[in-house]
């Protein structure tokens, strides 16, 4: 959103005009195919930092913006279609959540927590001690255990809801229960396996910071979005 | 923006077959390949409307061969009703999803939209082989469902619920035809959100140095609002899908009301909403009649710029109109369910949206009429169909005026006037927008021109022979013919034949016209002749290239800067009427807005 506030602002109060030939900065910079990437591209070279301005930000930070809004109109076609459903209803039953869904809340959030520790650590090691071995990916290895015992939570939640006899057909409570909360886990299975790479990325030390920021932003939305769930679970069901 | 592309998109040529031509992550080859994929899937499109056009015209006729497609659906070569609809489905759902969104949009936004913003390519390449890989899985399983159980879905491509949802009771290829379907469109919206991705993070990321967002050709806009389209409405389809694939496989309840008797069985559903799935559909369904229409404005706007040497009476309204064409899209998808129980003030409330596109939709067509007045219009075969596509686009946008009156809609709602205006304004004109394009890029492309005396017979056939094909099912509309019907047996429908006779006959001839552009596309392919860098004398970013067809990396081992708004006919510079994007020329005349 931000990005966007900010491209609208650009086009709407500056034109760029056209850079002059003989312009101090020299043409265009050649490609390199050594700069695919890796730690060094984080903090530009001495000689690229007045390109600082008109250096857009990696893809990977708008990309993730992308990727959320199209979430967000998912869970909000599944609400609409929630509240639809009950609305014209006449066999809405009332259900009960299995109470261990609120321990997968603190456990989500938690992991939340964890991962903007495992940021600011990597951060400071980006930043400078680089040589340090190995990489800290302590933080992150927790927050991945976290997100494996929401996912297992989860998973009991299920057990337990199929134990009181409520299945996916058994009413549309149900049908909206494991619905809602198996496309979430599906989610937070992808982030998983985004932390899983943000790891291996880190250990080989080619971890980009966009990719680091964009998986907390992910990560992050996950938890939010599980919270604005379970609301209207609790609410609704 | 330089040092963006070396950290994302950055990936080496390739040197196996496999990631040169098959997996290949290279925007170019992706396009092609969507390009290919749009192409078997409009032959398949087309050939189905062809046998529902004679069944239409001559219905005890035998269509030889026609038992080899399904057993089941035509004993002895005739068609059973409900293979009219199947095939009919079938038709419909090939050719919005699978021609109309991957031809315009993901095809030519995938070759031309990173060479338009000057960047290498887009920044995400696995995602984006993903994307056409997905696609086309989508079109593998919708296909297949015609070899499977007893044949595909006959539910129409908005697939109504409840005879979506019930399963095999409710007709030969609605039980797993309808899973394959859902399954197909579901894969589709992924495959679509992936492309959407890299559109949007192309255009806002990887403009190169000196191309603002008002310096994007108006195709690139075109592409960038799709995108925007794309993302938001294919999000909100695959929901609608998995809840539709539930209901089949897992008993659910979400579009299946209590109490449904059919063929004397009682469904064992409770509860759920018919209207669900219209309202998830539509939500869906209107966007993406627009993304079918808005990149051909985009294309066809740059096509003709390049034909009438000079820009646009504004670049600016254009934008603005498309952008607002994009936001209304989203106000208006109650007008397809007028008819649906809705109450009669969200009717109204649905009505004044739709007849406000008019006014950016007015303000586009005046922009291309006033702009072209005047001009000496190059005419060749680009320049025709961009012509073709306004007329299309008029012809077909008036009668929509009439469908978004709730009074008026009441007597036209699902009769061919519905299926001549959507076919004219999204489907025929989207075709002439593809067709512009491709005449315009295959140079660009391929390396090798089309030739121009075969490309103006195909026009001068597809111009007459739609317009006689759809003129007609205005008034079939008005007298009362409703849509999806296989044979009229009524006394009142029964003087309405030889009207469908003509039209079949209309559709033969303008079909196998298209085999002239097949031809055309194929010969020129190998056999053309050869193309400079720049054919058309043309301004944008994509005729810049150091090599025709462009290089792996698009522009060598420099990337472009740009100078100049895209536009800039009918100047004086050292090259002739025009100026590159990429020139540093200065002139005095020239229209950039800065």
């Amino acid at each position: 959103m931000q990005k966007i506030c900010y491209e609208l602002r650009r086009m709407a109060t500056t034109i760029q005009q056209p850079p002059k030939v003989d312009e101090t900065r020299g043409p265009a910079r050649p490609l390199d195919n050594s700069s695919g990437g890796g730690l060094r591209n984080l903090v530009p070279a001495e000689g690229d930092l007045h390109r600082v301005k008109d250096h857009a930000p990696p893809p990977a930070s708008t990309g993730i913006w992308v990727v959320l809004a199209s979430i967000t109109m998912t869970f909000a076609a599944f609400t609409s279609a929630l509240i639809v459903r009950q609305g014209g209803s006449s066999d809405w039953k009332h259900l009960t959540l299995p109470p261990i869904l609120y321990l997968n809340t603190m456990v989500l959030l938690a992991s939340s927590v964890t991962l903007e520790a495992a940021r600011r650590q990597i951060g400071a090691y980006m930043m400078g001690r680089r040589d340090q071995v190995p990489p800290p990916s302590r933080w992150l290895y927790i927050t991945l255990g976290l997100g494996l015992l929401f996912v297992a939570g989860q998973y009991i939640a299920w057990l337990q809801l199929r134990a009181q006899g409520l299945f996916l057909a058994t009413n549309p409570n149900s049908s909206f229960f494991y619905v809602l909360t198996g496309i979430h886990a599906l989610h937070v299975s992808g982030g998983l396996g985004g932390l899983a790479r943000v790891i291996r990325r880190l250990n080989k030390s080619v971890l980009r910071k966009s990719t680091l920021d964009a998986t907390s932003h992910y990560w992050h939305f996950m938890g939010g979005l599980w919270v604005y769930l379970l609301l209207l679970l609790w609410i609704k069901l | 923006m330089h040092d963006v592309s070396a950290q994302a998109a950055h990936h080496g040529a390739p040197t196996s077959f496999i990631r040169k031509h098959v997996f290949s992550l290279d925007h170019k080859v992706i396009g092609k390949q969507y390009y290919a994929l749009a192409l078997v899937a409009v032959l398949i499109g087309m050939v189905l409307s062809w046998i529902m056009r004679l069944h239409l015209a001559w219905g005890s006729y035998a269509i030889p061969g026609l038992h080899l497609l399904s057993q089941n659906g035509a004993p002895g070569n005739v068609m059973t009703p409900e293979f009219y609809l199947q095939l009919m489905t079938m038709h419909a759902t090939i050719m919005v999803f699978f021609v109309l969104t991957t031809a315009p949009f993901a095809a030519f936004g995938n070759y031309f939209l990173p060479i338009q913003v000057g960047a290498e390519d887009m920044p995400f390449p696995h995602f984006n082989m993903m994307s056409f890989w997905v696609t086309f899985v989508g079109f593998l399983v919708l296909v297949s469902s015609f070899f499977v159980g007893d044949g595909p879905t006959l539910g129409g491509w908005t697939q109504y619920a409840p005879l979506s949802a019930v399963g095999a009771v409710a007709g030969p290829g609605q039980g797993l035809g309808v899973v394959l379907w859902a399954t197909s469109i579901g894969i589709f919206c992924i495959g679509q959100l992936l492309g959407s991705l890299n559109f949007i993070t192309t255009t806002l990321d990887m403009r190169t140095r000196g191309m603002s967002m008002w310096r994007l050709p108006l195709s690139a806009w075109a592409w960038f609002i799709t995108s925007v389209m794309g993302l938001t409405a294919f999000a909100v389809l695959m929901p609608a899908c998995i809840l539709l694939i539930l209901d089949h496989v897992a008993g659910t309840s979400f579009f299946v009301p209590g109490n449904l008797v059919i063929n004397d069985q009682l469904q064992p559903h409770s509860g759920g909403s018919t209207l669900l799935w219209q309202h998830l559909f539509w939500f869906f369904g209107h966007p993406e009649v627009y993304i079918a229409i808005v990149p051909g404005m985009g294309i066809v706007s740059h096509v003709l710029m390049a034909n009438m040497r000079k820009p646009m009476l504004s670049h600016r309204a254009l934008i603005y109109s498309m952008g607002a064409l994009a936001v209304l899209s989203y106000m208006v998808y109650g007008h397809h369910m007028f008819l649906s129980g809705m109450n009669p003030v969200s009717s109204l409330a649905f009505s004044f949206p739709t007849l406000i596109i008019t006014i950016p939709s007015t303000v586009i067509v005046l922009i291309w009429l006033g702009s072209l007045y005047g001009s000496k219009l190059r005419i060749n075969s680009a320049s025709l169909f961009g012509l073709g596509f306004i007329s299309m686009f008029i012809s077909g946008g008036v009668s929509g005026f009439f469908l978004a009156q709730p009074s008026v809609d009441i007597m036209l709602h699902a009769t061919y006037f519905v299926v001549g205006h959507f076919h004219m304004v999204m489907g025929v004109a989207a075709m002439f927008g593809i067709f512009a394009g491709t005449y315009f890029w295959f140079p660009k492309m391929f390396g090798r021109m089309m030739n121009e005396t075969l490309g103006k017979i195909h026009f001068w056939l597809s111009f007459v022979g739609t317009y006689a094909i759809f003129m007609p099912f205005h008034y079939l509309g008005l007298a009362g013919n409703v849509r999806r019907y296989q044979a009229f047996v009524t006394d009142a429908m029964k003087p309405l034949i030889p009207v469908h006779q003509f039209i079949t006959v209309a559709a033969l001839i303008t079909g196998a016209a298209q085999l002239i552009f097949l031809y055309n596309l194929v010969h020129s392919r190998f056999w053309g002749e050869p193309a400079s860098d720049n054919p058309w004398q043309a301004t944008s970013l994509e005729w810049s290239t150091p090599t025709t067809p462009p290089p792996h990396n698009n522009f060598g081992d420099t990337l472009p800067t740009v100078y100049h708004d895209p536009y800039q006919y009918g100047v004086e510079s050292s090259v002739g009427d025009y100026l590159m994007q990429a020139s540093p020329e200065q002139v005095k005349n020239a229209h950039d807005e800065a």
